[in-house]
C-alpha cells in the first residue's frame, strides 16, 4: 500500500492541463505552410510519394500526405511543416493547403449535422475499427486516452460494442477482407451516428489507395463527419479534432 | 551439398543459387534442419516463372552465422511431399505456397488458407468459408471473437473450443489486414515510396522493418552504410524496443486489472517516443530510416537530451517494475499462465521473444549481427518457463538492457560522414536476404531483381508469421478469461502477418 502511494507521489501530475495550447516537443510535422517562392514545380510534385502535392498554385492535400517531410527537406524555402497539430476538419476542402495560406484548420460549423451538438456534445462513445491500419494510428488512438492526453475527461471514450457507440472511427485503407466487417459494425451502431476517419490511409488510402487488395466502396455510401490527418495522427490532433466537431469551446 | 552459403544482407546472383529437383531439395533441407536446434528456416517462398514455380528455401545457421539458400523448379500439376509432416516449422510457409500457387502438398497436416491474398490461386476460398477445426461433442462449446475486438487493436478472428471455462483448442484466422503490400513494392517505382511502404508493414516496428528494407536495398546497390547511419538505426531500434515493451507491460497490467501499473508503464512510454519525435519528427520513428542516407543526423545535443530523458525515466521505471514483480496478486496471474514448452517452441520454429521465453536462444543481434550490434556484444535474455511471467520478465529486462546499450551508444556519437549519394540501380538478376531483430523477433526481407535490376519479387516475413501458432498453443488448458493476458504478453502483429 505504502509502495503504491510512493509511486503515485513520485509520478506527480501527468495530465496535460490544456490540450488546445500544449506545445509538442522537438520537431513535428504538422500543418504545412507553402511560400510563394519560385521552385521547380514538376520536381516538387515528383518527390511526393502519394501525389499529395499539386501544382499551379502549389497545394498539399493533407488527406493524402504521409508527412514524410521529403518535400520540405528538398525545398525548405518553399515548404515548412509547422508544429500546429490541429489538422482535423469535416470539410475535405479545408484539408488542402495552398500557396501563401497560413490559416488554422477548423471544422466548418455549417457542415456539422444539427443532431451532433445536441445529442453527442457532452458525451461521445466511439467504436474503433482497424481496417488495414498498420497499428500506428491504433496506438495513437490508445495514447489519446492515456493519463497524459486523457481524452475521457471530455466525455469522449472508446467502447467495446457498436451497440453502445455513437459513431465509428476507421483507421486503415479498408481492405477487401475487412470491408464486410466495417459494414456490419456501422449497421450495428444506433442512429444518430458519426463516421470519423483517422490517418492518411483511412482518408485517401495513402500508399495503398490503388492496391487491388483494397475496397473503399463503404466510404462512397455515407457522409464522413470528420477527417483527422496524420501518419499516424498525433493524439493532440485526435483530441482537438473530436472536440472541435462535437462542441464549440 | 547443393546450396549456397551467404551471410546476412549479402547479394548474390540468382544463377549462383544451386538448383536441384524437388526430391533432393527436400532431402537436403530436411537434413539441414532436422536435429539441429541452431538452424531454422527463415524464409521459404515461391514465385512464378513461366508455367512453373520456383521455390527458394533459406535456412539460417546461428552457430556459423551463415544462411543456406537453395532452389528448385516445380509444376502446379505435380503433388509434392510436404516438409511440414516431418518438421512442423515449415507449416505456414507451405500453406502460403499452396494458397498463392495452388501447389498441393500430399501429406501436409493442415493445408488451410493463410491470409486470403487478393492474387491467391483459388478465389473460391473466401474469408467467410474458412475451414475451422471443430469437435463434435455435447459437452463442448465454441466461442468466436473478432475480427473486431473490444479494444483499439487490429482485426483477426479467434475461434475457441472450450469445455466450460477451459480452452481445449484455439484457432486463429487472419487475413483481414491484407493490403497487398508485397505487390506494391514491385509497382511503386520510387525508392521513397518503397521506404515508406517498409515502414507501413507494421506501425509498431517502423525502425525494424525500415532497417531490413534499407539493408536489402543498400546491398543490392553495392553500398555500405556509413558509421553514423548504422548508429542511427541501432539506436532507433533499441528505442523502439523500449517503447513497445513499456506499452505491453502497461497492457499486461490492464489485463490483470492493476490500474497503477497500467497507468505508470503507459505514461513512461511517452518520454521515449517523444524523444523519437524530437529526433525525427515522428513519435513512431517514421521517416528516420532511409536507404543510403541519414535524413536526421544524431547530434551531440540530442545525445545530451536523451541522456537527461533516461536519467529521469530510469528511477521511475525501476520503482514501478520492482513493485509489479513483488506484487503477489500480479505474480499469481502471470506464473504458469499461457505456457509453451521448449520442445513445442522449437518444433513450431518460434522466433524472438517467443523463443527466448523457453530458453531457445534465437536473436539475430547475436546470431547474424548487423549495424552496431557486433560492437555491443549483445547477450540475449533467456527465460525457461515459457509462461506469461517469462514474457513479462523478458520485457522488463530488455528495457533495462536497451537503456544500457543506448547509454553506451550515445557516449560516443559518430560524426556525420554520410553525404547523400544517389544510389545506383540495384544489381540485375540478383538475390538478397536481410535479417533484423525487431522487438518481436526475427524480421526477414528477401528481394529478387530482373535483368534490368528492377524489383521482380519482394518477400516480407514478420516474426508474427511464426509466432501466432505459439499463442494458439499457449492458451490450451487455460481459462478463457486468461486469454487477454496471454495475447497481450505476445502482442503479435496482424498487419505484419497479413501484409
Amino acid at each position: 500500500m505504502l509502495d503504491n502511494l510512493k509511486i503515485v507521489f513520485h509520478q506527480g501530475k501527468q495530465f496535460i492541463p490544456n490540450v488546445q495550447t500544449a506545445v509538442v516537443p522537438g520537431i513535428f510535422r504538422g500543418r504545412p505552410i507553402i511560400s510563394r517562392e519560385k521552385v521547380d514545380e514538376d520536381d516538387l510534385i515528383a518527390i511526393c510519394p502519394t501525389e499529395a502535392i499539386t501544382g499551379n498554385p502549389v497545394a498539399i492535400h493533407l488527406g493524402k500526405c504521409t508527412f514524410c517531410g521529403e518535400c520540405a527537406m528538398r525545398y525548405p524555402e518553399k515548404i515548412t511543416f509547422t508544429k500546429d497539430y490541429k489538422l482535423a476538419s469535416n470539410d475535405p476542402e479545408r484539408l488542402v493547403i495552398r500557396e501563401g495560406e497560413d490559416n488554422p484548420i477548423e471544422v466548418n460549423p455549417d457542415l456539422v449535422r444539427k443532431e451532433i451538438h445536441r445529442v453527442l456534445g457532452r458525451s461521445l462513445k466511439l467504436r474503433q475499427i482497424s481496417a488495414g491500419g498498420d497499428n500506428s494510428c491504433e496506438m495513437e488512438l490508445n495514447a489519446a486516452n492515456n493519463v497524459q492526453f486523457d481524452m475521457s475527461r471530455f466525455g469522449i471514450d472508446f467502447v467495446a460494442s457498436p451497440r453502445h457507440a455513437d459513431g465509428i472511427v476507421i483507421t486503415g485503407p479498408i481492405t477487401k477482407n475487412m470491408a464486410r466487417a466495417v459494414q456490419i459494425c456501422h449497421d450495428a451502431t444506433p442512429d444518430p451516428k458519426i463516421i470519423v476517419l483517422v490517418g492518411t490511409d483511412a482518408i485517401s488510402g495513402g500508399m495503398f489507395g490503388d492496391s487491388p487488395a483494397i475496397d473503399r466502396s463503404f466510404l462512397t455510401k455515407y457522409p464522413v463527419d470528420l477527417y483527422i490527418p496524420g501518419n499516424p495522427a498525433h493524439p493532440l490532433t485526435i483530441v482537438n479534432g473530436l472536440l472541435d466537431l462535437t462542441r464549440k469551446l | 551439398m547443393n546450396y549456397i552459403s551467404i551471410e546476412n544482407s549479402q547479394t548474390i546472383l540468382l544463377c549462383d543459387i544451386p538448383e536441384s529437383n524437388y526430391e533432393s531439395f527436400y532431402d537436403m533441407n530436411l537434413e539441414l534442419v532436422k536435429g539441429h536446434v541452431e538452424r531454422h528456416c527463415v524464409n521459404y517462398f515461391g514465385y512464378q516463372s513461366g508455367n512453373n514455380i520456383n521455390l527458394i528455401c533459406c535456412i539460417a545457421d546461428d552457430a556459423t552465422h551463415r544462411i543456406f539458400i537453395s532452389t528448385c523448379l516445380v509444376n502446379k500439376a505435380h503433388e509434392l511431399e510436404s516438409f511440414s509432416n516431418k518438421l512442423l516449422c515449415f507449416e505456414k510457409f507451405e500453406r502460403e505456397i499452396h494458397e498463392n500457387f495452388g501447389i498441393n502438398f500430399t501429406d501436409h497436416p493442415w493445408l488451410k488458407p493463410v491470409r486470403y491474398a487478393f492474387n491467391r490461386d483459388d478465389m473460391s476460398q473466401t474469408m467467410d468459408n474458412y475451414p475451422f477445426y471443430s469437435i463434435d461433442s455435447e459437452e463442448l462449446h465454441e466461442v468466436g471473437v473478432g475480427p473486431i475486438h473490444a479494444g483499439i487493436i487490429e482485426p483477426g478472428h479467434f475461434r475457441f473450443i472450450c469445455n466450460g471455462e477451459q480452452i481445449l483448442h484455439l484457432e486463429i484466422q487472419l487475413g483481414y489486414q491484407h493490403r497487398g503490400i508485397e505487390q506494391l513494392f514491385i509497382e511503386k517505382k520510387k525508392l521513397l515510396q518503397r521506404a515508406i511502404l517498409a515502414e507501413d508493414i507494421a506501425g509498431d516496428t517502423v525502425a525494424g522493418h525500415g532497417t531490413a528494407f534499407a539493408h536489402v536495398w543498400e546491398s543490392l546497390c553495392g553500398v555500405e552504410a556509413s558509421a553514423d547511419i548504422k548508429f542511427a538505426r541501432t539506436l532507433a531500434q533499441e528505442l523502439e524496443r523500449m517503447a513497445v515493451h513499456l506499452s505491453d507491460l502497461s497492457g499486461g497490467c490492464t489485463d490483470i486489472a492493476y490500474q497503477l501499473g497500467s497507468s505508470v508503464f503507459g505514461r513512461l512510454r511517452t518520454p521515449i517516443i517523444n524523444f523519437l519525435q524530437e529526433w525525427c519528427g515522428s513519435r513512431l520513428a517514421k521517416g528516420l530510416v532511409r536507404p543510403g542516407r541519414n535524413p536526421f543526423p544524431f547530434t551531440p545535443a540530442l545525445a545530451e537530451r536523451l541522456s537527461q530523458v533516461l536519467d529521469v525515466f530510469e528511477p521511475d521505471f525501476n520503482e514501478m517494475a520492482e513493485k509489479l514483480f513483488k506484487l503477489s496478486s500480479a505474480l499469481s496471474r502471470f506464473e504458469h499462465t499461457g505456457k509453451v514448452s521448449n520442445a513445442d517452441a522449437t518444433a513450431i520454429g518460434a522466433v524472438g521473444m517467443a523463443a527466448r521465453m523457453t530458453n531457445l536462444n534465437r536473436d539475430i543481434r547475436t546470431s547474424h549481427p548487423y549495424a552496431l550490434y557486433p560492437e555491443l556484444n549483445h547477450e540475449p535474455i533467456l527465460k525457461r518457463h515459457g509462461d506469461v511471467y517469462s514474457r513479462v520478465q523478458i520485457r522488463k529486462e530488455e528495457v533495462s538492457q536497451s537503456i544500457g546499450y543506448i547509454r553506451k551508444l550515445i557516449a560516443s556519437v559518430p560524426a556525420q560522414t554520410s553525404t547523400e549519394k544517389l544510389l545506383a540501380t540495384p544489381a540485375p538478376n540478383s538475390f538478397c536476404l536481410s535479417l533484423v531483430e525487431g522487438w518481436r523477433g526475427e524480421i526477414c526481407h528477401c528481394a529478387l531483381t530482373d535483368e534490368e535490376g528492377e524489383l521482380m519479387l519482394y518477400k516480407i516475413k514478420d516474426p508474427s508469421f511464426h509466432n501466432w501458432l505459439v499463442l494458439a498453443l499457449s492458451v490450451r488448458n487455460n481459462e478463457i478469461s486468461d486469454f487477454p493476458i496471454c495475447n497481450k504478453s505476445f502482442n503479435l502483429s496482424y498487419s505484419g502477418h497479413d501484409l
